[in-house]
């Protein structure tokens, strides 16, 4: 016995002493020694190196256990009885075979643990649990195997053993725990019965007694390395899981599954936190705070915030305490993980005034979180969903400490929304965003504060929906309306307020939603507002309709309600009648179209003036140009219903029958005065629409049949293809056929029409892009013309396939490119990109590398920049596609060229 | 819900030989026993021909109104009693039976306006009379055969109501004073309570002339069409106070005739616009828009069987079965 005591008393000493000249590293010396078969690898750890920091700070005055300890080790016989118990059963231990005997030995050592009938002294209890416990556990763990295992019947042994785990000190349980998991080789019997002991530690809710040990240690910051390591495995538990058990995982270590656990068990914490701080306890949540912390930043909000901002938001709702704790749970986190926890906040509340409950006035009170909550949230990111957004500013707005900061987000929203320069090179998605957050901070806040910056708001807001509008995205005009007007609206109302005209689509109804005021909801239960109520007044009206026409008698009418279901034949021929004054000759129509004071033939005669040129083609031809001019300066006088739509395919048809002269005169009007810019677009697209017309094979042939006159005048004529059917089906049935397979059509085949006249439409729209006329700048203010022309000599390239012209198009075209391929504009860009495909698309792959090679490689280098650092998404995917189809024409090359 | 709807109707056959735009249209109920009825049609030229629906052929021609336009043919419940109206200011009343065809009597009418007149039979020999008047603004009510002139409806002069267009006698069951509804040139029609000559209710229906209505006097509902793009539907209440209940807007302006079938299931409409225009009548639902005609439709009549004739301006008479009585 004395030999034994003298052994741990030098044991001891010689291992304080080597702790104190080499510091953490003397803890190896510790396990080793005294867990004799212990696993070298958990030696490593930082698990083990902490530990035994509490030994090694023996004279601290303000720990009486450890002076006890000490005390005991010098002189005490009786009290370092505890080592002596614990050295004795760690040898029985690794030397017996013995099951009984180790039975007995476990048991006697169980007495430290209390909850036995004969519990051990406090004291003696306290110096087990600080000193000798993790090296006891990590003596069982290495004792671990089937064999030892079988020592006694029926599995009273493994309970045993597992029972030092789940009864003993969590903390260093549960470090062993991780340790003995990392260290043990994967797969292997002791890997497997460590991670089930692990999973039945976490199912019994151990994991909170771990948390809530670091919870009360009041003095501060005891031991950071500890509370790091905790930290860590406690965060970090699933990945090491997964790495270790792989393949053999079990569901509870599923970061799905363990995260929910965690924030129960934090919440487990939290509730005796709460319940010691009503005993007059003090407590610390930090190390709460840090759990949260880290497992959002390990992208686990959704899991954690779940489980936990639902429940506090219904536990904080009556109790002042639990918002203290709460707030001071949030207030706690470390800022590198600040960012994280507020966003996972924001999305899990069901609405600001939640948010505001659980968070208080963090923001006027960490930097770091006025930062995420005014400007990453706002500015730098636009992740949020409208109901976060919405949460999020409804949060600022509630409390009038908070209120001052959005007011200032207003201002730098509407500053970031004003500046030009962001229009052209912020993604549209963010655009809107900021959009919508402005309008949501608009529907927050009071006229009166409005009043007070009004002239900095509306100057801002003014210069963003002027560039807005002189945007050629057609969704960006649109954003800077709908903007311009709600916020006019609401920061100067006694102006007169602004109108715009645009389609209504879910954007809009959507952000003209946000821009009403919320009425004030309390409660989770009103998060979602409700829109129940209008829904059940439309049933309601059509019953008033319904029954509106016949109030007196319904009755006598029963016997008709039951079967009067008649089914409606097709209506679709009931269309406006026209008189039937139309020309029947181009010569007719072209008097009609600019003489005549007569609208009803003037409309005719328009509607006529197509079948009648596909008809006569040559007596188009004499008046072609004429009639061309006649239609480019036909305005719409009356309103005919589809008169767009009419001239075009009038001004399309007369193209298509005479190209050369038609399109040479369009060409030369494209750059002369006095033209609007409508008539100008429409110039390029009906080229758009003849080069297309043109270049289908067989077009020829089938233009008589789409001249036919307005179908409407024949009443049979719906009936003609079900008839047409029968009979073809009916030819089908009786004839054999020899071949099957090639029965349907085969395409129309015929040499591109578009090939003799492609010059005329291309070059001259080429020549004068750089002239600015008075009344017509494409390089200066009529973008938007020149995204057309742009888009247009792509789509009439693109068309030019298998002409003989293509290359020198080809050639033309990749100038133009390069003159203008750092142009501000996005929808400019789009088309100079899409004309860039179409290049690829349409001249020969010899003939390029021949021909084009230098301008290739330019464009191509050009083509990569815009990949990869446009602002505009479409940009980039054309760019991308561009790139595509450059390395498809390598590879088509490459075969060629390598025997 | 998904199939597609069913191909317009064709018609179940049509009627060549008028030789000049058809006008009026009746069914006269077979009474001689035949299966199927006689349809009379009147014609511009103003021939009367009487049609065998089962040869489909003309069994004879009547010709009464020296070559002017037939508007108006009705016949009378008491023996097979023909009345035709003509713009020559004649309405003539017909013998057909046993083969007969003579004029028995004629009443000359002092109005040149497009209106037709209206009859109301009872069970007994004497039956009533409603025909444009002296006066442009009057309608003239006739006892028959005596033709002695009962009253004469005269709106009051600040009224402006404009000539009358179209003309319905009724009963209700339950009174025992004859009722006339008119609907007038300003667009209006009115309720006219023939014994006292007072008009019990107006409603201004449509802002053209009403050209044609008809009366559902078991629903107390009725429609008129004018010759602007709607179809006006309205009822009676209790108190004979004529409601507007609703507006039904075609695609083309100008409806000639409305007729409402006999079982008061559908209603089918005679449209300027060439088109005959069929409607369920309780919903006003649209069923169907017959495009067979290539002239304006001047006219539709219902045989009793539900059978619907229209006469067009091309000549041509179409019979349709639509929606056939189960």
């Amino acid at each position: 016995m004395s030999w034994a005591a003298n052994r741990a008393q030098s044991g001891a000493s010689g291992a304080v002493a080597n702790r104190r000249r080499v510091g953490i590293g003397g803890a190896s010396g510790v396990a080793a020694r005294l867990g004799d078969s212990a696993d070298p690898a958990g030696a490593r750890l930082p698990v083990t190196a902490a530990r035994p920091e509490v030994p090694a700070r023996p004279d601290t005055p303000s720990r009486p256990p450890r002076t006890a300890a000490r005390r005991a080790t010098r002189m005490d016989p009786e009290v370092s009885a505890v080592r002596l118990t614990v050295w004795e059963a760690v040898h029985i231990l690794s030397s017996s075979e013995d099951g009984g005997r180790i039975f007995c030995t476990l048991g006697s050592l169980k007495r430290y643990l209390g909850e036995t009938e004969n519990p051990a002294l406090p004291e003696e209890q306290e110096e087990f649990a600080r000193i000798h416990f993790s090296t006891f556990l990590r003596c069982l763990v290495g004792k671990l195997s089937p064999d030892w295992l079988e020592l006694l019947p029926d599995g009273q042994m493994e309970e045993l053993w597992a029972s030092f785990f789940l009864e003993g000190p969590a903390d260093q349980a549960f470090l062993v725990l991780m340790e003995s998991i990392e260290g043990a080789a994967s797969p292997s019997f002791r890997l497997m019965k460590m991670a089930r002991l692990l999973a039945r530690f976490l199912s019994m809710g151990r994991m909170a007694a771990v948390m809530e040990g670091q919870c009360r240690q009041q003095a501060g910051p005891a031991f950071p390395l500890l509370q790091e390591t905790l930290l860590t495995k406690v965060v970090g538990l699933p990945d090491l899981l997964g790495n270790r058990l792989q393949r053999e995982n079990l569901a509870t270590f599923f970061p799905q599954n363990y995260f929910p656990l965690l924030g129960e068990e934090v919440l487990r914490v939290l509730q005796v936190v709460v319940d010691s701080l009503r005993g007059g306890l003090d407590c610390s949540v930090s190390f709460l705070s840090q759990v949260l912390g880290k497992a959002c930043v390990h992208g686990r909000q959704k899991e954690v915030l779940g489980v936990l901002v639902p429940q506090l938001t219904v536990l904080t709702q009556g109790s002042c305490l639990w918002q203290r704790v709460c707030w001071c749970l949030v207030e706690r986190v470390p800022d590198w993980a600040m960012e994280a926890v507020l966003k996972g906040f924001v999305e899990a509340a069901p609405g600001p005034e939640v948010l505001s409950r659980l968070l208080g006035n963090l923001v006027t009170k960490s930097k770091k979180a006025q930062f995420v909550m005014t400007r990453k949230l706002l500015f730098l990111q636009y992740s949020c969903t409208m109901p976060m957004l919405q949460s999020l500013l409804g949060y600022l707005a509630m409390d009038s400490q908070r209120r001052s900061l959005l007011m200032q987000a207003l201002k730098e929203l509407l500053e970031t929304w004003g500046s030009s320069s962001a229009i052209h090179h912020v993604p549209l998605v963010q655009q809107r965003y900021v959009s919508k957050a402005i309008l949501i901070c608009l529907a927050h806040l009071g006229e009166a504060e409005l009043r007070d910056s009004q002239d900095e708001l509306l100057a801002s807001l003014m210069e963003g929906v002027k560039s807005r509008l002189d945007s050629n995205l057609p969704p960006v005009r649109r954003l800077g309306m709908i903007v311009a007007e709600v916020a006019s609206a609401r920061i100067h109302p006694e102006g007169p307020p602004l109108k715009f005209q645009y389609e209504e689509d879910e954007l809009t109804r959507e952000m003209l939603a946000l821009a009403m005021p919320r009425p004030a909801a309390d409660g989770p239960s009103e998060a979602g507002p409700s829109f129940a109520p209008v829904s059940g007044e439309t049933p309601d009206r059509e019953t008033v309709d319904r029954s509106g026409p016949q109030a007196g008698p319904e009755g006598s009418d029963s016997e008709l309600d039951s079967d009067d279901e008649f089914v409606p034949y097709d209506m679709s021929v009931d269309r406006e009648q026209r008189s039937s004054k139309a020309p029947s000759y181009v010569r007719g129509c072209l008097e009609a179209l600019t003489g005549s004071e007569d609208w009803e033939r003037w409309e005719a005669a328009l509607r006529a003036l197509e079948g009648l040129i596909f008809r006569s083609p040559a007596a188009t031809q004499e008046v072609s140009v004429e009639l061309a001019k006649v239609l480019l300066h036909l305005e719409e006088k009356t309103a005919v219903a589809g008169f767009e739509g009419l001239r075009q395919r009038a001004l399309v048809a007369v193209t298509v029958t005479d190209p050369a002269r038609v399109a040479e005169y369009l060409t030369v009007q494209f750059y002369a005065l006095n033209y609007s810019l409508r008539q100008r677009m429409d110039i390029l697209d009906v080229l758009t629409l003849a080069a297309q017309e043109l270049s289908r094979p067989g077009h020829l042939g089938k233009a008589p049949q789409r001249g036919s006159p307005d179908p409407s005048s024949q009443p049979g004529g719906a009936v003609v293809p079900a008839w047409r059917a029968v009979v073809e089906e009916r030819v089908r049935r009786k004839t054999r056929r020899f071949s099957k397979g090639s029965a349907g059509q085969a395409p129309a085949v015929g040499p591109n029409e578009f090939n003799s006249v492609a010059g005329y439409f291309f070059f001259p729209l080429l020549q004068h892009f750089d002239r600015p006329l008075v009344t017509f700048d494409l390089l200066g203010g009529d973008q938007l013309v020149l995204g057309r022309l742009a888009h247009t000599l792509g789509a009439l390239m693109y068309l030019a396939v298998n002409t003989t012209v293509a290359v020198p198009m080809g050639k033309a075209l990749l100038e133009f490119v390069w003159a203008l391929r750092f142009h501000g504009d996005a929808y400019v860009r789009r088309g100079l990109l899409s004309a860039v495909s179409a290049v690829l698309l349409s001249v020969p792959a010899e003939r390029l590398l021949a021909d084009l090679l230098d301008e290739l490689l330019e464009a191509r280098s050009w083509l990569g920049d815009v990949a990869e650092k446009d602002p505009d998404e479409d940009c980039r995917l054309l760019a991308v596609k561009a790139l595509l189809l450059l390395e498809k024409l390598r590879d088509k090359l490459l075969p060629l060229s390598s025997p | 819900m998904a199939a597609p709807p069913l191909p317009p109707p064709d018609p179940q056959f049509v009627l060549r030989g008028a030789q000049s735009a058809v006008h009026a249209l009746h069914f006269c109920e077979g009474a001689q026993g035949q299966g199927r009825p006689l349809l009379l049609s009147g014609s511009l030229r103003g021939l009367v021909h009487i049609w065998s629906l089962q040869t489909r052929r003309v069994v004879a021609t009547l010709d009464g109104h020296g070559g002017q336009c037939v508007t108006w043919l009705q016949t009378l419940p008491q023996g097979p009693q023909l009345l035709s109206q003509g713009r020559d200011l004649k309405l003539c009343v017909w013998d057909l039976a046993e083969g007969r065809n003579a004029v028995v009597d004629s009443v000359l009418l002092e109005s040149v306006g497009f209106c037709r007149g209206s009859v109301l039979a009872g069970g007994l020999q004497r039956w009533m009379l409603a025909v444009p008047g002296r006066g442009s603004d009057e309608v003239q009510i006739l006892e028959m055969p005596s033709k002695t002139s009962v009253c004469s409806l005269k709106p009051e002069a600040q009224a402006r109501l404009g000539m009358p267009m179209c003309l319905q006698l009724w009963q209700a069951d339950s009174s025992p004073h004859p009722l006339l509804l008119a609907g007038y040139e300003d667009g209006s029609v009115a309720l006219w309570d023939v014994s006292s000559r007072k008009v019990c209710s107006r409603v201004a229906c449509h802002t053209e002339p009403v050209m044609g209505l008809d009366f559902d006097s078991q629903e107390a509902r009725g429609v008129s069409g004018s010759a602007e793009k709607t179809l006006a539907v309205w009822s009676l209440d209790e108190q004979q106070a004529l409601q507007v209940r609703g507006t039904h807007v075609l695609t083309n302006p100008g409806i000639a005739d409305v007729k409402i079938r006999p079982d008061r299931r559908i209603l089918a409409t005679a449209g300027w616009d060439h088109r005959v225009r069929v409607f369920h009548w309780r919903t006003m639902k649209p069923l169907a828009v017959l495009a067979f005609h290539s002239a304006t439709v001047h006219c539709v009549a219902f045989a009793a069987d539900g059978l619907l004739a229209t006469g067009s301006g091309d000549q041509r008479i179409s019979v349709w079965s639509l929606y056939p009585r189960t």
